[in-house]
């Protein structure tokens, strides 16, 4: 059984989707039970998985691999380490809380469920895929389910969102196939390991096939991520998406992005992507600043937390370009962890803190004021406590409140950066106050003041809202005031990276 | 007993938590549960500082909070003399604080929130002063200020306090974001955040080399840690968020808005004094850049601060730029290497300055107004106010026996000796504190009533009890800084290398004449009006309508940061949509162009050569079906003729 965890893992939402499509029609509340019990299943191995998993050691764990195409030297090859198992417990986790969140949609609820599970197994596959060629077909995979999530169930300008979300993140995975099929070819044995791959550095005797392997990389992960100036069908898809899609969007195929720069484009091309740190880093500033100043200015609250998250993916960006720029200079290599550490705690903090934001948005509008519009409402937090209360603390983990996980996050981002960055770094401490301005702004624009008599009726929040925003407020906290868990299991990953890159 | 400090932050904590998820189920609706929590560490610090006292050594306790690459990040807290004051300052004046809210917040419908918030602060503000790093301290740091934003804006309903929040923390936030890269040079230069670890290696010269745009790196490091001081403590340039936090209700005032929070910036310096000095070879300190930098921007606060509590007609709002005045006169202090002195004030203020906004909320409770102009004659309506007012007054203007009298006059007798500037400052803001405080007495208290629909009436015991508690230590405090009873608190908190100016009783009488030339002063406007304060207006004329606009900071950050940061955030989003976005949809549009593009040249041209193929192809074939005609004749025909052109091609070769 231990063998198969991750094969487990990775399907089991996928055979619920396919048992959903064999329930006929009308039964609504047996296929909402089977998506739950697949999601739920799903995030219980994957918490299972930390019983046979070693912390305290550095390589791929619990592998699995298999021969599937041996002409082309194609595998079915899955891992985990510290950077993928807690990318793949949150993203289960996260899509478990959509499920029980999405627990009122009505309209072609069977393709929904789905469609969701489907995403859900493309982006569980995507983590701990270690083969380019099933990474690649687990990564394709959560385009389509979203862009039809986006498309069909979506806002009034979904079409345009779903069709410039897919446009737009395809043509990077075509540059990232380009780099792929260059690391291929010039690979001796030929294989599409990731593992062998990163082994064999197959282009590093000729950088400018290696340059343009990093690009195309470059350009499918930094859309993905998105970083800027690729960040512009981010809004439009968020405000477009269901609140569960905007959720999983956020919180975990941004991610994808990211993960990607740390699994492959640092440890595959180390020299190139130390060439580039630098812009890289300056786009990353960018970004952080940009992106807090532009939710800033908006007036839709899916738009401010969707820009927010530009901001949040610019610290990551930063954490992971200051560890690239110390490749090779042995005394910047403790820097380097502190800020890989950071960046990778920051991908699990947004996930948890921007997951429980749109959840939070959605709260209010999918069932109570069908508005999203800041400036309509006003003294809430006067008629719904518990909702304020959940927002708040939202917000301050996400502005890098003490004792909320943000903080830990973007501390050692700036901790780790500075070592590298000194300059760049203190520009993009600026960004924490901006970011502060623009929750504050936004939380005494929605909860404080006199109450709009238009909400004197709202309810507050009901159970089943509890249920999908208690585990991740409690993660919030929790994690804040005490990171160790989770980051030893970072922390043993990235310091062997960062070995490996010295 | 030390070895339980742990605890001191945890018992608020704790009450935090049971309020919050309890709420009015609790008995006294959660108030009983928050006094008891922050009363059992008051105990413990009580019973720390004694252990002290009989000479106990400093202890450090520390957990392992994670784990960098290879390098643990120990962190933890530690207990010595000096925690052990601040520890007893908050505690204390925190009890003192808490049971009169019991009293001020009754009938308030978010009445377990209140007690709630109070708690978390009492919490943090402990985790603050406990802390032997500067990671906790930050986090404690920010804490403090979480709450502050909270209670600020208690009463949310009010746009008004709904803004003050807003502008105290963002404000705050501004000096944090210095602090922020201070502790990012000691931990980049020196890889950890311990102040032990720090310490020494700043005593061994361990930042002495560096520097950054000419400035040594250690100076710039403690300037930009100070810059967090300077945002907590509503130093100049950073002060306008304190005066608009009175929109807080008192209780919260007095606690976090004089007697602990802002006082926090002012320990700051003091817990982290080593990293203000140069530390020469030869070992003898004097005075640096560092601290030159904290003793002016203390005496530009002091006097500046004074000047405007003058012209202030709100009763908190003289409180709070006597605050402010008060906060720089303590930097002053530090800055001029009064490190006891410094530490002394803030302790005596505390007390004095919670009497004075407990009293002025007493007030306020009573007349349901802030504006002193509206009041009059209440001494005899509110006996136990009025005296423990006036005591708490003649303690912040100096007058003997009083606890400030001792404190401050340390603070002007370091200054004396090490700048003579300085002491000019200090001098005139001591007068002018004195001035404005009496003015707030013959205002409130005496002559007559001029508000016509008001019914004043004395509080009740739960909150005028601790007036009179927080009157007791505020007319005996000070005398642990008497001179003829050994100055004890020198013998308790002093800097290694640093020896205190010994007392001059000179001094001391000039300093005496300068408070009691202020109360004059005072009685000669407000009490027997032989010059009218209208005079006094026109005779400043300008200047006067100067310090009413505060100096105009207000106004010139709304138009040099609040406005532009809009205008900014404003245009990028424009630019985002119209530019960056537009740019994508071209690109998408090109594509998109090009495709039609294509299918005009496939079907013209693509296509067009295709059928041309196949129309060549019919023709050729339509052509060439004559020549089949299946007749045998036809075919051997042609054989022939062809037999014979090879034959006479061979045949011509």
């Amino acid at each position: 059984m231990e063998r198969y965890l991750l094969t487990i893992t990775v399907f089991l939402p996928l055979l619920g989707g396919l048992i959903i499509l064999l329930i006929p029609k009308g039964r609504d509340e047996l296929m909402k039970w089977v998506a739950a019990a697949a999601a739920g299943l799903a995030f219980l191995v994957s918490l299972w998985l930390l019983g046979p998993f070693e912390m305290g050691s550095a390589g791929m764990q619990l592998q699995e691999r298999y021969l599937w195409i041996p002409g082309i030297g194609i595998n079915y090859h899955l891992g985990v380490d510290g950077l993928s198992l807690p990318l793949l417990i949150m993203t289960a986790l996260l899509s478990l809380l959509s499920v029980v969140y999405s627990w009122r949609i009505e309209m072609r609820l069977k393709e929904y469920l789905f469609l969701f599970l489907l995403l859900e197994t493309g982006t569980l596959g995507v983590f701990v895929a270690l083969d380019f060629f099933l990474f690649f077909v687990f990564w394709e995979i959560t385009l389509v389910p979203m862009y039809l999530l986006i498309g069909i169930w979506g806002g009034p300008r979904r079409e345009y969102a779903a069709i410039k979300f897919f446009l737009y993140t395809l043509v990077g995975s075509l540059a990232m196939l380009l780099a792929i099929m260059l690391l291929y070819f010039n690979a001796e044995p030929r294989t599409f390991g990731i593992l062998e791959l990163i082994q064999q550095q197959p282009l590093a005797r000729v950088p400018a096939l290696a340059a343009l392997a990093f690009w195309g990389f470059f350009l499918s992960f930094a859309i993905k991520v998105p970083m800027w100036p690729f960040h512009t069908w981010l809004p439009d898809a968020h405000v477009e998406a269901p609140t569960a899609g905007s959720v999983i969007l956020a919180a975990v195929l941004l991610k994808m992005g990211t993960y990607g720069f740390v699994r492959i484009s640092l440890p595959m091309l180390p020299e190139t992507f130390k060439l580039f740190a630098f812009p890289i880093a300056i786009l990353a500033l960018i970004g952080i600043i940009y992106g807090a100043l532009v939710a800033m200015a908006q007036t839709d609250l899916k738009k401010l937390v969707a820009y927010s998250s530009v901001n949040h993916m610019g610290y990551v960006m930063l954490g992971v370009s200051a560890a690239a720029a110390a490749v090779g200079v042995p005394e910047k290599a403790h820097a380097a962890t502190i800020a890989l550490n950071g960046a990778v705690f920051e991908m699990i903090a947004h996930g948890i803190i921007t997951g429980a934001l749109f959840l939070i948005v959605g709260v209010i509008y999918d069932y109570r004021a069908h508005t999203r519009g800041v400036a309509e409402f006003g003294g809430l937090g006067a008629r719904l406590p518990l909702y304020t209360g959940v927002t708040m603390m939202a917000m301050l983990a996400s502005l890098g409140l003490p004792g909320l996980m943000g903080f830990v996050a973007e501390f050692l981002i700036f901790v780790g950066s500075f070592g590298v960055f000194p300059e760049l770094t203190a520009l993009a401490v600026t960004g924490v106050i901006f970011s502060a301005a623009m929750f504050l702004w936004t939380i005494q624009r929605i909860f404080l003041g006199p109450l709009n008599p238009k909400w004197a009726e709202l309810p507050d929040l009901d159970r089943r809202e509890v249920i999908s925003l208690a585990p991740l407020a409690a993660l919030m906290l929790a994690f804040g005031v005490y990171p160790r868990p989770l980051l030893d299991m970072i922390n043993v990953a990235m310091t062997s990276l960062v070995a490996v890159l010295r | 007993m030390r070895d339980l400090a742990w605890l001191i932050p945890l018992f608020p904590l704790v009450a935090y938590g049971l309020i919050t998820a309890f709420g009015r189920r609790l008995p006294g609706a959660g108030s009983y549960v928050a006094v008891a929590g922050i009363g059992l560490s008051a105990l413990l610090s009580i019973g720390i500082f004694v252990e002290m006292l009989l000479g106990a050594p400093p202890v450090e306790m520390t957990v392992r909070w994670m784990l960098l690459g290879g390098s643990p990040l120990e962190l933890g807290f530690r207990v010595d003399h000096l925690t052990t004051i601040m520890l007893l300052v908050v505690t204390v004046v925190g009890s003192m604080i808490f049971t009169y809210s019991i009293g001020y917040m009754h009938g308030d419908p978010r009445f377990p929130r209140f007690f709630a918030h109070l708690s978390l602060f009492a919490a943090s503000m402990l985790l603050l002063v406990l802390a032997d790093n500067l990671l906790f301290l930050y986090a404690g740091w920010e804490l403090v200020g979480l709450c502050s934003y909270l209670l600020i804006g208690f009463y949310f309903e009010k746009a008004s306090a709904a803004r003050a929040s807003i502008k105290a923390f963002l404000t705050t936030r501004v000096g944090d974001f210095f602090m922020f890269l201070g502790i990012l040079i000691f931990f980049f230069t020196l890889g950890t955040f311990r102040f032990e670890e720090i310490f020494g290696r700043v005593r061994e010269g361990a930042l002495a080399g560096g520097t950054i745009g000419g400035i040594p790196l250690l100076t710039l490091a403690a300037v930009l840690i100070f810059g967090g001081a300077v945002g907590k403590s509503a130093q100049v340039p950073l002060h306008t968020w304190l005066p608009d936090a009175m929109e807080g209700p008192t209780p919260v005032s007095a606690l976090i808005h004089a007697a602990t929070m802002v006082a926090a910036g002012v320990y700051l310096v003091a817990r982290t004094y080593t990293m203000f000095f140069d530390w020469p070879a030869s070992g003898v300190l004097h005075g640096s850049a560092a601290l030159q930098t904290v003793a002016y921007v203390g005496g530009v606060t002091a006097l500046m601060a004074a000047t405007i509590a003058v012209v202030q007609d709100d009763i908190k709002r003289v409180l709070a730029y006597s605050t402010i005045s008060q906060l720089g006169l303590m930097m002053l202090g530090l800055g001029v290497l009064g490190y006891t002195a410094g530490m002394f004030h803030l302790m005596t203020h505390a007390f004095f300055k919670a009497l004075l906004f407990l009293g002025a909320g007493s007030v306020i409770h009573a007349m349901h107004t802030n504006d002193i102009k509206a009041m009059g004659g209440l001494a005899r309506a509110m006996p136990s106010t009025y005296w423990t007012f006036l005591i708490g007054t003649l303690a912040l203007a100096g007058v003997p026996p009083f606890a400030g009298f001792w404190s401050k006059d340390e603070i002007l007798l370091e200054a004396f000796h090490r700048n003579p500037g300085l002491f000019v400052m200090a001098a005139l803001t001591s007068f002018l504190t004195a001035f404005y405080m009496l003015r707030v007495i013959f205002y409130t208290f005496m002559g007559t009533l001029r508000s016509h629909d008001a019914h004043p009436h004395e509080s009740p015991p739960v909150m005028t009890r601790p007036l009179w508690v927080l009157a007791g230590f505020s007319a005996v405090i000070g005398l642990v800084g008497a001179p003829f009873l050994g100055s004890p608190i020198h013998k308790f908190l002093h800097f290694e290398g640093v020896a205190a100016v010994p007392f001059s009783a000179g001094l001391a009488l000039v300093s005496t004449a300068i408070a009691g030339t202020g109360i004059l002063a005072a009685a000669v406007v407000y009490r027997w009006g032989l010059v009218p304060s209208s005079a006094l207006r026109r005779v400043a004329g300008p200047l006067h309508t100067l310090v009413v606009r505060k100096y105009y900071f207000d106004e010139f950050y709304a138009l040099a940061f609040v406005r532009p940061t809009l205008w900014i955030a404003r245009s990028l989003r424009v630019f985002d949509v119209y530019v960056i976005d537009l740019l994508v949809n071209l690109i998408g549009f090109g594509v998109v162009a090009l495709a039609r593009l294509y299918r005009v040249f496939d079907l013209y041209v693509v296509d067009g050569a295709v059928n041309l193929v196949g129309w060549t192809v019919k023709a050729l074939g339509g052509t060439l079906r004559y020549i089949q005609t299946g007749r045998a004749q036809n075919y051997l025909l042609a054989i022939a003729l062809g037999v014979i052109v090879i034959v006479a091609a061979g045949l011509l070769r």
